[in-house]
């Protein structure tokens, strides 16, 4: 398969690559890894007329403690989110999550940043993002922005980013191994979560439920009032409409929504 | 557009379209044919090759992309048939390939691996070659070779 015809730019630096972006408007797409880009242009699903590639932005790819909160460079790459020791010690559920996507070799190539602003509702990042309750930054040529993780995923491959805008850093709140974990439940190695719960410091988000990845807000009401883990992950498919597909039909997602919700916060409880 | 890349050591400077896929520049424009495109998805890995050391699915990356690095194909990975890599020689003594239409990348995916951490337990062998599928489904003798190399590694 091969994508239809573009013309290629490398960006130099993030100011570089807004400004490109400004410049060719709705018609450039960015480019970093491109393991979900490159997959829908051979597919014809997109056939941007430009390409930035922002991959070799060293400026981007960090991973440091900032007072309350770790940053994350948007384009760090889901292998260096895994190691990252920072991550582990300060913000864990963001690597326990990154070592679930694709296989090694993906994540040699794919970037946190790629991988929300495409917001596949089945990826694991996003989930992982929303339950951290973290902060997005977002660049043009005017200036930066922050959305919340909340605001960011707007719909089925949507978000709040506008044509304009780069996600340049990922703002995630310190907290340490407090009941961190991620669960993904799928039938074949390297594929996308049937269903996926993040869930950390008591906030639970479900990937793969529903065209956008959710916060199980009843779920954590109950565990806030001090409801057991059963009891609580009992109300994990509530105000959720998963799909149907080949993998599961919505009776199953919203069994499984339950059942992996129960496993993930008896394993960040340590039960 | 004109794009520089080092392909088994040698330089090769080419003039691509920005659309050409590594995988298809290797097979087509150096005409290497060891790289295999098996489901063009990012799914099988029999087109996994090394760019900069680190293995990669060649049908999912852009040749304009690889400007200026180094890329190492099963062709390059060692430096004669008679002196053949760790990997290469263990997957031979092991029986490590059926049909062997997924062993390119096997191989490749497999010395990346032993080269980043040649202390490796069965399940991370079999964890670190979650990208690649073998349709024979000759796994058992897979993982066995990519141990014993990666004992020859570390010994």
């Amino acid at each position: 398969m091969i994508p239809a015809a573009f013309d290629y730019v490398r960006a130099e630096s993030v100011d570089h690559a807004v400004a490109l972006l400004g410049e060719h408007g709705d018609d450039a797409k960015l480019i970093a890894g491109g393991h979900s880009l490159l997959p829908m242009m051979k597919l014809r699903l997109a056939f941007p007329s430009v390409l930035v590639d922002v991959r070799t932005i060293a400026e981007a790819s960090y991973v440091r403690v900032d007072g309350d909160v770790v940053a994350v460079g948007a384009l760090t790459r889901h292998r260096d989110l895994v190691t990252s020791d920072v991550l582990r010690t300060e913000a864990p559920l963001i690597s326990m999550a990154a070592a679930y996507v694709g296989d090694p070799q993906i994540r040699n190539r794919g970037t946190i940043g790629g991988s929300l602003a495409h917001a596949d509702p089945a990826a694991d990042l996003p989930a992982a993002v929303l339950a951290s309750d973290a902060t997005l930054v977002v660049q043009c040529a005017d200036g930066r922005r922050e959305i919340a993780s909340g605001e960011f995923f707007t719909g089925y491959f949507e978000t709040a980013l506008d044509d304009s805008e780069m996600l340049v850093e990922i703002r995630v709140p310190r907290t340490g191994s407090n009941g961190a974990h991620y669960e993904k439940f799928t039938r074949r190695a390297n594929d996308w979560a049937i269903v996926g719960v993040a869930t950390v410091a008591g906030r639970v988000a479900l990937a793969n439920m529903g065209s956008a990845p959710l916060r199980a807000t009843a779920v954590e009401a109950a565990l806030a009032e001090g409801a057991s883990v059963d009891d609580a992950a009992a109300l994990a498919a509530e105000n959720t409409s998963p799909v149907a597909d080949m993998n599961a039909d919505a009776v199953y997602r919203k069994h499984l929504a339950r059942v992996l919700t129960r496993r993930a916060l008896s394993a960040a409880v340590g039960v | 557009m004109q794009v520089q890349i080092t392909v088994n050591g040698e330089q090769h400077t080419d003039d691509v379209e920005p659309r050409l896929l590594l995988a298809h520049y290797l097979r087509d424009v150096c005409g290497l044919k060891a790289t295999n495109i098996g489901c063009d998805t990012t799914s099988c890995g029999a087109c996994t090759v090394h760019v900069d050391g680190e293995a990669v699915k060649s049908c999912t990356v852009l040749t304009v992309a690889t400007d200026g690095a180094a890329v190492t194909t099963l062709e390059g990975l060692a430096p004669s048939t008679d002196d053949l890599h760790p990997v290469q020689r263990a997957f031979r003594a092991e029986h490590g390939l059926q049909c062997g239409f997924c062993t390119p990348g096997m191989v490749m995916a497999a010395a990346a691996l032993v080269a980043n951490n040649p202390d490796l337990t069965e399940a991370e062998v079999r964890a670190g070659l979650e990208g690649n599928l073998c349709r024979c489904t000759g796994y058992h003798n897979i993982v066995r070779a990519v141990l014993a190399a990666a004992r020859e590694v570390s010994a």
